[in-house]
């Protein structure tokens, strides 16, 4: 008897109704920090995040981007796939030809020092289809001699696609690093018919 | 959250306190809170707690210092909240002994198993009926129990075993 009615007790038979969703009053109440989603593209699978700011973070490596976030954005982290929707749509729209810009707002807040910023923002005004030397960007981020520090920047680069990181080649015309790895590179260069 | 630490000879250390995405603590725990609450308030209420629990832990997320067991912290929370809840149905303005039988009606209306059994779970005292939940339907230990409830192990084990011993009486 004990035991038939401690397994009736755990069979818990009626409970599982379906768990309702928490991003959206989470977000009246001003607690949603961080929106995350992902989003299949030709170069894999991304984590999109953004703050009540913008575009916080785009990640080849979802687990990572999420913790990195955590640490260094806010704990409060939920995952909002309708919020991206207006991200994913325009990135979608890239990766199928018939978008060259993106027009929504983007957050810094994961670029490491000011410097790191500069050269971000300096590489997000290399257009699409084209390419540019990290002395070029180093220069426009104003420090031309600081080439390697500039690579540095990039190869952290917390908004990588949108912020065309993949743009930034050596000056010789070698490709140089990719912060997703070269293949990814390759790729986004040749969507946008920069090869 | 970095909390910064200073040792002697002017070092500063930086000891990480870190703290999964909140997600994670969804997508683990969530299913777990939400069957505790259909069990102690009924499931047309479950999903008001729900959402409560979950702003109040996300609040209090932040400032959170303890990350060794994450669900009972997320349990004291739901449990709080339940209380709250079953308290505030008591205050309203009906006659004592019908909100009692009240409660517990609309509770095992709610539930509806088709074994019986969390119906009468549903008419236990509040404390039992939450114990009773946390141990079976969360597969809570005791420590874990006195922990989401912030009673002593031995009253977390007491409500749960008079819990059994009233729902044997009444299936006997």
């Amino acid at each position: 008897m004990t035991m038939d009615l401690e397994r009736a007790l755990r069979a818990g038979a009626g409970f599982d109704a379906p768990v309702p969703e928490v991003w959206p009053a989470a977000e009246a109440a001003g607690l949603l920090d961080v929106a995350y989603a992902t989003l299949d593209s030709p170069v894999g699978e991304l984590l999109l995040a953004a703050t009540p700011r913008g575009l916080v973070c785009v990640g080849y490596d979802g687990e990572d981007a999420l913790s990195r976030l955590a640490a260094r954005v806010s704990p409060r982290v939920l995952s909002a796939p309708r919020k991206l929707d207006p991200v994913r749509r325009e990135l979608d729209e890239y990766f199928a030809g018939r978008r060259r810009r993106f027009d929504f707002q983007l957050d810094w807040a994961l670029a490491r020092g000011e410097f790191g910023r500069r050269v971000l923002k300096a590489t997000a005004q290399v257009p699409f289809g084209s390419v540019a030397s990290y002395r070029s960007v180093a220069e426009a981020a104003g420090s031309p001699r600081a080439v390697r520090a500039a690579g540095n920047a990039l190869g952290g680069n917390p908004l990588p696609i949108v912020v065309p990181c993949h743009r930034i080649v050596r000056t010789g015309g070698a490709l140089g690093g990719y912060t997703g790895g070269l293949e990814r590179k390759l790729k986004l260069l040749a969507l946008e018919g920069a090869l | 959250m970095p909390l910064t630490v200073s040792h002697g000879r002017g070092r500063v250390r930086s000891i990480a306190v870190s703290l999964p995405p909140f997600q994670a603590l969804l997508d683990a725990h969530g299913r777990d809170v939400h069957r505790f609450l259909v069990a102690t308030v009924g499931r047309v209420d479950a999903d008001d707690c729900f959402q409560e629990t979950w702003l109040a832990a996300l609040r209090a997320y932040p400032r959170l210092r303890d990350t060794s067991n994450l669900r009972a912290w997320v349990m004291k929370v739901a449990h709080s909240k339940a209380m709250d809840h079953l308290r505030a149905r008591q205050r309203a303005p009906v006659a004592v002994a019908e909100v009692f039988e009240g409660a517990a009606v609309d509770a095992r209306r709610d539930l509806d198993t088709p074994d019986g059994v969390w119906e009468r779970v549903a008419e236990l005292p509040s404390k039992q009926r939450a114990a009773v939940a946390l141990r079976f339907l969360v597969d809570a230990g005791y420590p874990e129990i006195a922990a989401a409830m912030e009673t002593s192990e031995d009253a977390a084990r007491r409500n749960v075993h008079e819990g059994l011993k009233r729902l044997r009486k009444e299936l006997a």
